[in-house]
């Protein structure tokens, strides 16, 4: 398998210079949906709620949506976002022509999908600490975690756009398993409130190690099963990111 | 050594031959041209040369080397305007080329040196900070073809440039091609324009159906196919096939188009020699580069 260089920065340096020339109309949205949330659930829906393991709703909900938003944005990004740059923009087939390879520029839009992630999350993350909710300096890793939970979002969704036909085929994508993942990965609901087998199930979906993480990381309270989800994590990013690699060669290299 | 090579090359789609067994040789320096009627093949083979699409079959060596395994280092020295216009709208006039010359390494004071060179020779300077969906086709046009040459590259590939430039914009580019030239670049024009393969080409290949079916200078090809003049002979459809007979019979060499029969290879003494005595108009006129392309590629009606 051809692997990628260095020069996927320069990929990555054309996406940041556009998304700071555009920052206007992108972070608003950004900041101001999972505030929106987090206020109205773990507030409004917060007040019916009583205390979940032993702390606020707000605070146990406030960590899955650093993890859940930071996956969106890295999710938009390398779907309709690469969709557009891919097929009505000609991006790749115009860098394709200079030094770069394909797999330069996959991997320029997975790091660049992972960045997004991880500066929603981070930006979260310090909206939630003005609040008073995060209690720990293993926050501190967080940006970490998110820009590694994006690798694992962005490197699934390049993965998905290199093989649909149309940008409606992401309709799919969202519906059968974005959303599910959103309300089944324990962001707003402790994964012991389902079946045992739902619980089990529910680790396949590569959003539950991720929101398990983040909330060990802003409670402070560190156990075994936090490492295993960083494995599982690390594990589907060095799955995904070559098998996206391969199939953007295969889709562009015609 | 010829600065581009290629041997039996081949691409296919599916079933589909858009590529048949080529083998070519593009010398240092010289402008090379490729023509072909729509889909003959002439965007698949540049894509290979370019190295953004992989031959199905057979191999190409690029300065030298092998481009499959130095694509990279190969790539580098292409210029390359592609058919379909692929600058970026997400950036301004100026971004684009700068970003452009951040994919080939080149440091940014040089860039921007090169880009404000390359926007004022193409007559961009004012668009400078225009978004790209700005810009008039013609505009878009030049800045491609700019793009193409901020690499200073060692060989420049053009797929069908001058394609919705004014008069005088194909004139400024002819003069730029011509001028990339004499600084040594070799260049690849594919074009559908005649005049401008016959005006700056020192070869040409006709493609078609995949092949390349003839392949010299451009004055030779038109002393091999039509000869000084070409004789168009007019004729009403009722009497074509009269017509075919007779010139048939007389063993020339002619090809019948709609409306009207071209005839090669003439040398008229008397009353136009050969052709005296035929029903229908009869009209002469130097040979151009256009005929050779319409008698090799043409749609003949008959045999
Ligand atoms: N990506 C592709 N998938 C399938 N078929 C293709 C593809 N690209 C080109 N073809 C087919 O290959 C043949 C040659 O196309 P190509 O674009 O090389 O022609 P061309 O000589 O450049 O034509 P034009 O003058 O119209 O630009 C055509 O029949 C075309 O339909
Ligand atoms: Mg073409």
């Amino acid at each position: 398998m051809k692997t990628f260089s260095w020069r996927f920065i320069r990929v990555w340096q054309r996406n940041r210079d556009v998304f700071f020339r555009l920052w206007h109309s992108e972070l608003p949205g950004a900041v101001a949906e999972p505030m929106i949330i987090l206020l109205a659930m773990g507030f409004g829906l917060g007040a019916f709620i009583g205390l979940v393991n032993g702390g606020s709703y707000i605070e146990f909900i406030a960590p899955g949506i650093i993890a859940s938003y930071g996956m969106y944005a890295a999710v938009f990004e390398c779907t309709y976002g690469s969709f557009i740059r891919m097929e009505h923009q000609k991006t790749y087939d115009a860098i394709i022509a200079t030094p770069l390879s394909i797999e330069d520029v996959t991997a320029g839009e997975i790091f660049w999908g992972a960045t997004r992630s991880a500066m929603t999350g981070t930006l979260i993350l310090i909206i939630a600490a003005a609040f008073q909710l995060v209690h720990s300096p293993w926050a501190l890793l967080i940006p970490a975690v998110s820009l590694l939970g994006g690798l694992v979002f962005a490197s699934m969704s390049v993965l998905y756009t290199s093989i649909i036909p149309s940008i409606y085929s992401f309709n799919y994508y969202f519906t059968l398993f974005i959303t599910p993942m959103f309300f089944f990965s324990g962001v707003f609901f402790p994964l012991t409130s389902f079946p045992g087998l739902v619980q089990d199930l529910s680790w396949i979906l590569p959003l539950t190690p991720l929101v398990y993480l983040t909330r060990g990381l802003v409670t402070g309270e560190m156990n075994g099963t936090l490492l295993m989800a960083l494995g599982i994590l690390i594990a589907l990013v060095a799955v995904l990111f070559p098998i996206s690699l391969a199939s953007m060669r295969r889709r562009l290299m015609v | 050594m010829p600065i581009i090579k290629t041997e039996h090359l081949t691409k296919k789609f599916k079933d589909l031959v858009a590529v048949n067994d080529v083998s070519l040789e593009v010398e240092d320096g010289e402008c090379f041209g490729l023509l072909g009627v729509n889909g003959a093949g002439k965007t698949s083979l540049i894509r290979m040369l370019t190295a953004v699409s992989p031959p199905t079959e057979g191999k190409i060596w690029v300065l030298g080397k092998d481009l499959e395994k130095h694509s990279r280092e190969i790539k580098a020295a292409l210029g390359v305007v592609p058919q379909v216009n692929n600058l970026d709208p997400d950036l301004t006039v100026l971004q684009n080329l700068m970003t452009f010359a951040r994919y080939f390494a080149i440091p940014r004071d040089e860039a921007r040196k090169r880009s404000m060179e390359l926007l004022k020779a193409f007559e961009l300077e004012s668009k400078l900070r225009s978004r790209i969906d700005e810009l008039s086709g013609g505009m878009k046009r030049r800045l491609l073809i700019a793009r193409g040459l901020l690499n200073m590259p060692r060989i420049l590939i053009l797929d069908e440039p001058t394609v919705g430039l004014d008069p005088q914009a194909k004139y400024m580019m002819w003069n730029k091609l011509t001028e990339q030239k004499s600084g040594g670049v070799t260049l690849i024009l594919c074009t559908q324009n005649m005049e401008e393969a016959a005006t700056l080409c020192d070869r040409v290949a006709i493609m078609h159906q995949g092949r390349v079916i003839t392949l010299d200078a451009p004055r030779t090809l038109v002393q091999k196919y039509i000869g000084k003049e070409i004789f168009e002979i007019e004729v009403e459809p009722a009497k074509r096939e009269e017509m075919v007979g007779e010139l048939k019979k007389r063993g020339l060499e002619f090809e019948a188009l709609l409306g009207r029969i071209h005839v090669f290879h003439i040398e008229p003494d008397g009353a136009k020699g050969p052709l005296r005595d035929l029903p229908g108009t009869i009209r002469s006129r130097a040979a151009s580069l256009e005929d050779v392309f319409l008698r090799l590629t043409g749609r003949s009606l008959v045999e």
